[in-house]
Formats: C-alpha cells, structure tokens, sequence
C-alpha cells in the first residue's frame, strides 16, 4: 500500500521557501492568501521577497508581470478560482501574450474547497487556458510531482499555470522518477487499457488499477500532469496499444484532458474505446472534494467498474 | 532639448501620425494627437530611454496603458532611433509587428497592453520591482481617461500607495472625450484628483498640449517623497488640427485624402512660423 503523504500545497510552499532562501530573484505575490496557500512561514522567513495586493487578483497578475519584466522569478499565488476567471484578461495579456516568466500557482483547485460551493471551484481552469496561446498548464497528482514543479518553474522562463489541491495525497511515484514538464509519466503498464489521469485524481486510478489487477484486468496508468503542451507522443502510443482509454480529471468534461485526448484519438485515426470522467454540465452537488468526485464516477471502485464495461469484462 | 525643438518635433510627430494612419487605413487619431505631446516630453526631455539602454533594466520604464494611442507611441519611438521610418511605415500590414496596439515585438516597447486597465498594476510592479532591487529609476504610466473606469486601476492604486512608489509617475491624458461621448456623460469619473488623492497620491494638473508646462511638472515629480504621482494632463482629443480637436468622430476615424492635406497644411503653417 502507498503511503499518504502531505498536501500538495504544502509540499508547494515548502519547496518554494527552499528554493527562495537560495534565490533572491524569486518574489511571491499573494492576495490575502498567504494562509491559505501555506505561506505564512515565507513570509516570516523571507519578508522582503513576499508582496501582498489584498484581495485583487486581477492587480496580483498585474502586479506579478511587472515584477517578472523587470528581471524577478515570479510566483502568484491566488485561489485558483478566482485567479483563473476574474484575472483571465490579465492571463492573457500581461502574463501569455507578453511572454513573461510569471508561474501563477492556483491553490484549492478544482473542488478542493468542497462545502464552499461552485464560486470556489475551478473546474474550468484546463478549458480556459488551454485556449490561451503560450500557456502551460501543470496539475501536479503527488507530493513528488508538486515539488519537481515548481523546481523546474524556476527556470521555465515562460508563462506557467499550476494548480494545487489542499488534501493529502497518496505518494505514487519513487523519487528516482524522472519528471519533465510537458512530458507524462508512465506509472505502470498493463495490456487492457489505459487509465490517463491528471492532478489529484490519479491516485483514485492507481486504486482502481489495483481492483482490476484481482480480476486479472491490467491497467496502464499516465499521470498526464501537464495538460498543455500535452504529451501526444506517449498518449498516442497508448492509445494505440490499448483496448480502451479512459480519462478522469478533477475538471468539467468540457475543454480539460479528456476533450483532449478524444481530439487526438480522432485526429490520428485511431481505433480505440474512450470514456471521459470528470464533472458533467449540471448545477453541481455539494460535498466534500472526496464525496464529490465520488459522486461523479471517480471513486477507484467505480473507475475500476466503467473499465470494466469499457472492456465488456 | 530645448524648448522650441521640442514643439517643433510635436508638430512634426502630428504629421507623421496623421500620415501613417492615412496611409495604413486605420488609427486612433484623436487619442494619438491628444497624448503626443506627452510622450514628445517624456521621451526627449524626462526619461532615462534609449534604443542603447533599453535591454539593459538600469532605466527608466513606460508603459502605455492606454494601448490604442499606439501611432503617437510607435511615433516617438521611431524618431528616438527604436527603428526606421520604413518599418514603421509597414503599420497594419500583414505579418507586420506594428499594429493597432503596442507589442514587445516592436522594438521600445515595454509590455504588449490594449485592453484598458491593465498597465498601472504593471507598472506597479516594475516600480517595486525597482524599490527591491534599490534603483532610482522610475516608472512612467500613461492612462487614457475614459480608462479610468476600470476598476482594476483602482487596485492598483492601493498597492501603489501601500508600496510608498514615488517611484511611479502616472499621466492622465484628460481629453474629456470617449468613444460613445464625453467620459463624464458616459461614465463620470470626475472628481479625479480628489480620487486619487484618497487613495493617497499626489496629484498635480498641468496643460497635457503645453510643453512648457509639461516640462515644468516632470521637473517637479515625484511631489512627495513616498508618494506615488499622478499627473492629469488636461489635454484635446486631436489636438493640434482644428477640425479634428474636441470631435467625437475622430476617435478612431481616418482621414480622407483632403482632410489629410488639409490637416498637413494647418501644422506645416505652425512649423514654418517657427523658422
């Protein structure tokens, strides 16, 4: 059994501080969500690398690609919420189109902030900026893909998206993996189908992988982590070797990872079953990130039955 | 530069905007023609900018937060050396950088900006970013008025303010008029200072189109130490041409070819009564 770790954002955080004590060029900007995005120690430690604009966050991505013009490592740090739909503009502008080495950091994403309602949930945030030009867009799954992020975000030099959950996360990958932005990661290989999976859901297939395992189903598993630019090598490779794809993602089905893989299923001509899971069109339920993502189909059980169906097992 | 030469460059910077919208088909001329004076001040008299310095960050910095104003800018630009007249000239063509809003792509540029409200909060942040890095240049912003609507210019303000940037010089180019009418029957934003003032700049009005008086007031700024600075520059939409100033139309209008050589002929005038 793997074991859990610590929330993303926390690895988040800390990583950042490591990183900031050796690296005085790097500046965080926050929006009265120095709590919430684990920052407080930062900025005890390291005050005068810390800006804070209030609860602004179109100002915080304004603010951010100013500093970033004027030589500094930036780092916004905003509910990914809010960051992502009211500063959309500022994305786009100031941050995409002006090429600038800004990584906005979008804490509680998706349904992290669960009870609190669709105003905090960010199950948008894919569509929207995969259809901004010169965005790259990271939803790290564990602690080890949250840290090596935001350590290679440091020198990416480009316009950079990456989403954090708040709830521990169970530790998939062995620190000896190997992980690039951009590039996915093959957590096991298996004949049957091929699970792909983003950010904080990849633990509930990696679980269902070990259900279909007792039934003698075998599963390959992507952590599809960055969204865009996507992996289409090894995704298409997959696809062609699998049975049946299914994608699951903490994000509407709209726009996210599974229109994505679906676009390239089709446009490469490939014969292959798919099933996308992910939060359908509809007024959302309420509950907490596990309920809810349970709600809709992402339990591990219930990921492991859809591949069942999908292999007509 | 003295005094003279710089209102003889503002005539010929109004001829060359009125030129390269005519020729390309398309512009802001109003706008252009009611901040150029500003920008003739800032480039040639007040900021530390050169094609030299410019990759180098030990300067000062502009951001052009009113984007659409981009012929008066691109202008300036190419008469400091930025680039030829025969790039220029390539405005609005296919495949062309110079288009109807500034982009880095174009040499001199600071920041692509063309959606309202967004350059102030940049321009926060690079004179921050300047604050940290404990240099004494300063930023310069120049806003339309009609954009002071946008409520992210007001967060920006109070970051401004809470940062002490007396570092940060914002113009108001208060020509009274925007695309629909004028800004106080469209959207009233009046009183400006006062609203500046509360969110704890100091502010100073001058002529925007005088440039002695620009001179003077960019002599005198920043007004307070710890203070950020906003300049509201009283000015004319199209100022300059008689028949474009204070016209609605002329907003984004393009010059036919007799409004074109007529309005060439008015600042030839002006020109030749400085010989």
């Amino acid at each position: 059994m793997n074991k859990i770790g610590k929330p993303n954002l926390e690895v988040f955080s800390e990583t950042l501080l490591k990183e900031a004590r050796k690296n005085k060029n790097i500046i965080v900007v926050t929006s009265d969500s120095r709590g919430s995005g684990k920052l407080v120690p930062f900025g005890k430690e390291l005050p005068n690398q810390i800006i804070e604009v209030g609860i602004a966050e179109q100002n915080l991505v304004g603010v951010s690609s100013g500093l970033a013009a004027g030589g500094k490592i930036v780092f916004g740090v905003s509910p990914a919420s809010f960051l992502t739909a009211r500063a959309l503009e500022q994305i786009k502008n100031d941050v995409a189109y002006s090429d600038l080495n800004v990584s906005l950091i979008g804490i509680s994403a998706g349904i992290s902030y669960g009870q609190l309602g669709s105003t905090h949930h960010s199950i948008h945030d894919f569509a929207t900026l995969r259809a901004i030009n010169n965005m790259t867009i990271v939803a790290p799954a564990d602690n080890f893909e949250a840290a090596e992020v935001i350590k290679q975000a440091i020198s990416y030099n480009h316009p950079l998206y990456i989403r954090y959950g708040k709830k521990p996360m169970m530790d998939i990958h062995p620190p000896s993996t190997k992980f690039k932005i951009g590039k996915s990661i093959v957590v096991k290989k298996g004949e049957d189908l091929t699970i792909v999976a983003t950010g904080e859901t990849l633990q509930r297939a990696y679980l269902a992988s070990e259900i279909l395992k007792k039934s003698n189903i075998h599963c390959s598993i992507i952590s599809m982590h960055t969204i865009k630019p996507f992996d289409k090598e090894t995704f298409i490779e997959f696809s062609q070797n699998s049975k049946a794809i299914l994608t699951v993602e903490e994000h509407s089905i709209f726009g996210g990872l599974g229109e994505c893989c679906a676009s390239l299923i089709a446009q490469n001509n490939i014969n292959v079953k798919l099933k996308i899971l992910g939060i359908p069109d509809e007024y959302m339920i309420n509950g907490s990130q596990a309920d809810v993502l349970d709600h809709y189909d992402m339990s591990p059980e219930k990921i492991a039955e859809i591949s069942k169906d999908l292999l007509n097992k | 530069m003295n005094e003279k030469n710089l209102k003889k460059k503002s005539l010929e910077y109004r001829k060359t905007i009125l030129e390269i919208i005519f020729q390309s088909g398309a512009g802001h001329t109003g706008g252009s023609l009611s901040c150029i004076d500003i920008l003739n001040v800032l480039y040639n008299s007040v900021m530390d900018i050169s094609p030299k310095n410019f990759p180098n960050l030990d300067r000062d910095h502009f951001i052009q937060s009113k984007g659409h104003s981009v012929e008066a800018l691109f202008t300036v630009l190419c008469d400091c050396g930025f680039y030829s007249k025969k790039d220029l000239n390539t405005l609005n063509q296919f495949n062309s950088h110079f288009i109807g809003h500034p982009t880095k792509k174009v040499p001199g540029i600071e920041h692509n900006t063309g959606a309202l409200g967004h350059g102030l909060s940049v321009a926060v942040g690079l004179a921050i970013c300047k604050k940290i890095d404990q240099k004494n240049n300063k930023v310069f912003s120049l806003l339309g008025d009609g954009e002071l609507s946008e409520g992210s210019v007001w967060e920006a303000c109070t970051t401004a303010s809470k940062y002490n940037l007396d570092n940060l010089i914002i113009i108001v180019d208060r020509n009274d008029l925007q695309i629909t009418g004028k800004t106080e029957d469209v959207n009233p934003i009046e009183p400006i200072d006062k609203k500046f003032k509360s969110f704890g700049f100091e502010t100073i009005s001058t002529n925007g189109n005088n440039i002695s008086d620009l001179l003077y007031v960019f002599q005198h700024v920043p007004v307070k130490e710890n203070k950020p600075t906003v300049i509201i520059a009283k000015t004319t939409k199209g100022s300059g041409v008689s028949f474009i100033e204070n016209q609605i139309n002329w907003h984004h209008k393009v010059p036919s070819k007799d409004e074109y050589e007529s309005a060439i002929s008015e600042l030839n005038e002006k020109l030749n009564s400085y010989e």
